[in-house]
């Protein structure tokens, strides 16, 4: 008993150094590391892919960008945009505004869909001192194509970090943060399913917290603290509660609430696999960190292994199938479709995966939110109802 | 030069160019509904990043879902057709030309001349400046599974300029995606000579655009670079482009706006030629289609003329030089898809305009911003606080909606518009003090 107390304190601590990174809008860990080595730099990136194993062998900090959340008040951010914009581009721009990345020596910026392409410009002109990549993912996945152009997107970047530390890239280098970074989704996806089989063990908001905090932190300390949550995880004893398992969907760039999650989760729903840090398992398998050529390993594992996406166009792989599969795979009952007030891209994909819900016969309901939202009530009731309709009819 | 139309219950002043250009849309759409007993093939595509000299090069005929959404919009069908997208569970939130197109084509794909329009056998996404362009394909390539589908991405110009390396990617994806699939589908060889000459075309009437646009220059102006603006933009940037009609509408218009310079009239607005030039400008975002005319009204009756716009520049930009050209018949389409102004990046878009309020000596600049387009909206504020900064002009900032009527509100604009009038009235009177103490 007393071992079991041990555990669930541990991890309850180690829980609470991941919230403590979500909760610092300064970015302190990335300034304190920058702070040991002069020659260190720190780039900054959007959500929601970049091949960080690039910034990584480049002796820099890649940090996720995922805006403030509810935990800011927006002052300058409204002035940047409209009220039919979604909300993450305020944070973000309230925080660059306000010094908060002040520390940051680039910012890349995802081709995901125009307003974060549109904030890159932004940036452009308010940050001319800095680094900045509008990041242009190749939407043609033939190799000699696709392939070719994503090479010199890659180049491009490597030349640009490459003025900011004069750092020349080795082979070496790369492929040794390819096979950390190989590690890294390792660990991952042993959580993700730990998750699913258990997810009484971890819950949504830790889960997410885990994931979140390897945005912020070395991706050497991030392994070790996902052995540590992986081991720690495993030993909690907590008893399964009467709860459906569904998968999250649409939540892939602005973030949603702490307490939103809390929220699906306390209105009887086990959430089973979500999208919310889709960037940390991107890459569907491990990349080859042997070769002579790691560029052209990183380009293949793309444009072949990439997780789906509303960024990406669909091509021959219709998104509902894969959404389908994910169900299965999860042993979900049903999908919600979570996604921010104004998003393009989870928006105009929602129709269609939810068309091919129903085709499968699989339960979903679906709202909007918005990163600073406070009030749960609505979401709690639908949520609840939608629960309650899996557990009694299903 | 003018004629005089009953439209309705209003009158209506129409100039040769414009019957001519309705005359062009009634055949294109007349052709297009003939489909069946004509076996050629459609192909949907958009307007920013168009081909469509490549698509006429395999005699076949294009559609533009946001022409057709635009057009329900002025006919007032748009309302019902976005209700019916969002009944199928297409969000408020997102793109109305998106949902106009999808409702329109459940409700039986009727276009702007009341005929049905065809379903594409080929779905070129031209994916150029707007993310939204991939999602609506996508979205259409469920309503017609039987078509095929052509992706073209083009690269954004994220450093401000062409990169050599995204010509030959784009090159590489028409040789490799586009021409295979135009050619599957219309059982034609690609022919590059064929392409050459329909470019040459377009370099005519781009010439021909270029020096209308231009003739603002004038005061008065004798064109309204927004309003009338769409009409002169409608050949070339649809289904006209690289044809000997389009090179004549050119002629005809040209023609029209030098009689006008000659004789120092202003635009034609619906309620004939504008008398007074009070208010030259030049504005940044689409217009709202489904309060046309009246919008246009909310200017003219002040006296207020567009001298320059940058939705003129959507479907090409043609003001620093680029023509298409047979030279390197795909290049040249590269450089034009990489040039279009949503794929430029926020700097080169601000310089774009800054040009536009020096060239064409504007009196101050307006954003029009539309709720459903973020590749437009997003980042027009600072936009405007950098042309205030840069030229300290009056700037002006309204919103609206492309085609969602519920997104027009008369009062917030007008009440917008009468301030932003006292501002330039103002400046022009302080302007007059100062010349009148000098």
């Amino acid at each position: 008993m007393a071992e079991q107390h041990m555990t669930t304190e541990q991890y309850t601590a180690a829980i609470e150094k991941a919230r403590a990174l979500f909760e610092d809008l300064s970015y302190s860990y990335a300034r304190e590391w920058k702070e040991q080595d002069p020659s260190r730099r720190v780039i900054g990136y959007l959500p929601i892919y970049i091949p960080r194993e690039i910034i990584h062998a480049m002796g820099m900090l890649p940090v996720g960008i995922f805006g403030a959340g509810d935990r800011m008040s927006i002052v300058k951010g409204d002035a940047f945009f409209q009220s039919y914009i979604c909300h993450i581009p305020r944070t973000v721009i309230e925080m660059a505004l306000n010094g908060n990345m002040d520390h940051f020596d680039g910012f890349l910026f995802p081709s995901i869909c125009d307003v974060i392409r549109n904030l890159s410009g932004i940036f452009r002109l308010k940050f001319e001192d800095k680094f900045i990549q509008y990041f242009d993912l190749p939407q043609n996945f033939d190799r000699k194509v696709g392939g070719t152009f994503y090479r010199r997107e890659m180049e491009r970047l490597i030349e640009g970090l490459k003025a900011l530390n004069g750092h020349e890239l080795t082979t070496e280098e790369l492929n040794a943060s390819i096979e950390i970074y190989n590690y890294n989704r390792k660990l991952v996806n042993e959580l993700a399913d730990l998750r699913s089989d258990f997810p009484h063990k971890i819950s949504a908001v830790d889960f997410y917290l885990v994931l979140r905090a390897g945005g912020t932190m070395t991706v050497e300390e991030h392994n070790e603290y996902l052995e540590e949550i992986l081991r720690l995880a495993r030993e909690v004893d907590a008893e399964p509660e009467d709860k459906i398992r569904v998968v999250i969907s649409g939540a892939f760039c602005e973030q949603p609430p702490l307490g939103l999650i809390k929220t699906i989760e306390n209105a009887g729903c086990y959430v089973v696999e979500d999208d919310m840090q889709l960037g940390m398992k991107w890459i569907k398998t491990d990349i080859p960190s042997d070769t002579d050529d790691p560029i052209s390993a990183l380009i293949e594992a793309y444009l072949d292994h990439s997780e789906f996406s509303s960024a990406v166009y669909e091509a021959d792989n219709p998104k509902g199938e894969q959404l389908k599969q994910q169900v299965i795979d999860r042993r979900a009952d049903g999908v919600l479709f979570c996604a921010p007030s104004f998003c393009d891209p989870a928006l105009l994909d929602r129709p269609l995966l939810e068309q091919a819900m129903d085709a499968n016969h699989i339960r979903h309901f679906g709202f909007q939110y918005h990163e600073n939202l406070g009030q749960f009530h609505v979401i709690k009731e639908q949520a609840g109802t939608f629960a309650d309709m899996i557990k009694l009819w299903e | 030069m003018l004629s005089r139309l009953e439209g309705g219950e209003m009158t209506v002043q129409k100039e040769n160019s414009m019957l001519k250009q309705k005359q062009m849309l009634a055949d294109h759409f007349m052709e297009l509904s003939q489909v069946r007993e004509t076996g050629k093939k459609v192909v949907y595509t958009f307007v920013p990043g168009n081909l469509t000299e490549l698509i006429y090069s395999f005699d076949m005929l294009p559609v533009y879902p946001e022409i057709n959404a635009l057009q329900s919009g002025m006919r007032k069908k748009s309302r019902d057709y976005i209700r019916e997208a969002e009944d199928m569970g297409y969000s408020e939130d997102i793109c109305s030309y998106v949902k106009c197109d999808i409702g329109m084509m459940v409700q039986g794909n009727i276009g702007p001349t009341g005929q049905q329009l065809p379903p594409p056998d080929l779905l070129l996404l031209s994916y150029t400046g707007c993310f939204v362009f991939m999602k609506w394909f996508e979205n259409l390539k469920h309503l017609y599974p039987d078509a095929e589908i052509a992706m073209l991405h083009i690269p954004y110009q994220e450093a401000g300029r062409i990169e050599p390396d995204h010509i030959e990617y784009i090159k590489e994806q028409l040789r490799t995606e586009v021409i295979p699939k135009l050619e599957k589908v219309s059982g034609v060889k690609f022919d590059e000579t064929k392409l050459g000459e329909k470019l040459d075309l377009s370099a005519k009437a781009e010439d021909l655009l270029i020096e209308i646009f231009d003739s603002a220059q004038n005061r008065p102006s004798p064109i309204d670079a927004y309003f009338g603006g769409v009409y002169y933009i409608g050949p070339i940037f649809t289904a006209f482009r690289g044809s000997p009609e389009c090179v004549d509408y050119y002629e005809e218009l040209a023609s029209e706006v030098r009689f006008r310079v000659e004789n120092k009239m202003g635009p034609i607005t619906p309620d004939g030629v504008l008398k007074e030039e009070n208010f030259r400008l030049v504005v940044e975002g689409p217009p709202n289609w489904t309060h046309f005319r009246g919008f246009w009204k909310l200017f003219y009756e002040m006296g207020a003329v567009f001298v320059g716009s940058t939705y003129t520049r959507v479907g090409g930009v043609y003001d620093d030089g680029f023509r298409h050209s047979s030279d390197d018949p795909l290049k040249s389409l590269a450089e034009y898809c990489l040039g279009c102004y949503t794929n430029r990046n926020l700097p080169q878009r601000i310089d774009l305009i800054e040009r536009f309020i020096t060239r064409y000596h504007a009196d101050g600049f307006l954003v029009n911003s539309i709720k459903s387009c973020n590749s437009f909206s997003a980042g027009q504020l600072v936009m405007m606080r950098e042309l205030e900064e840069r030229l300290q002009i009056p700037v002006g900032f309204i919103e609206t909606d492309l085609v969602d009527p519920r997104y027009y509100s008369y009062s917030n604009i007008k009440n917008r518009l009468d301030s932003f009038f006292q501002m330039l009235e103002q400046r022009q009177i302080m302007k007059r003090r100062m010349e009148a103490v000098v």
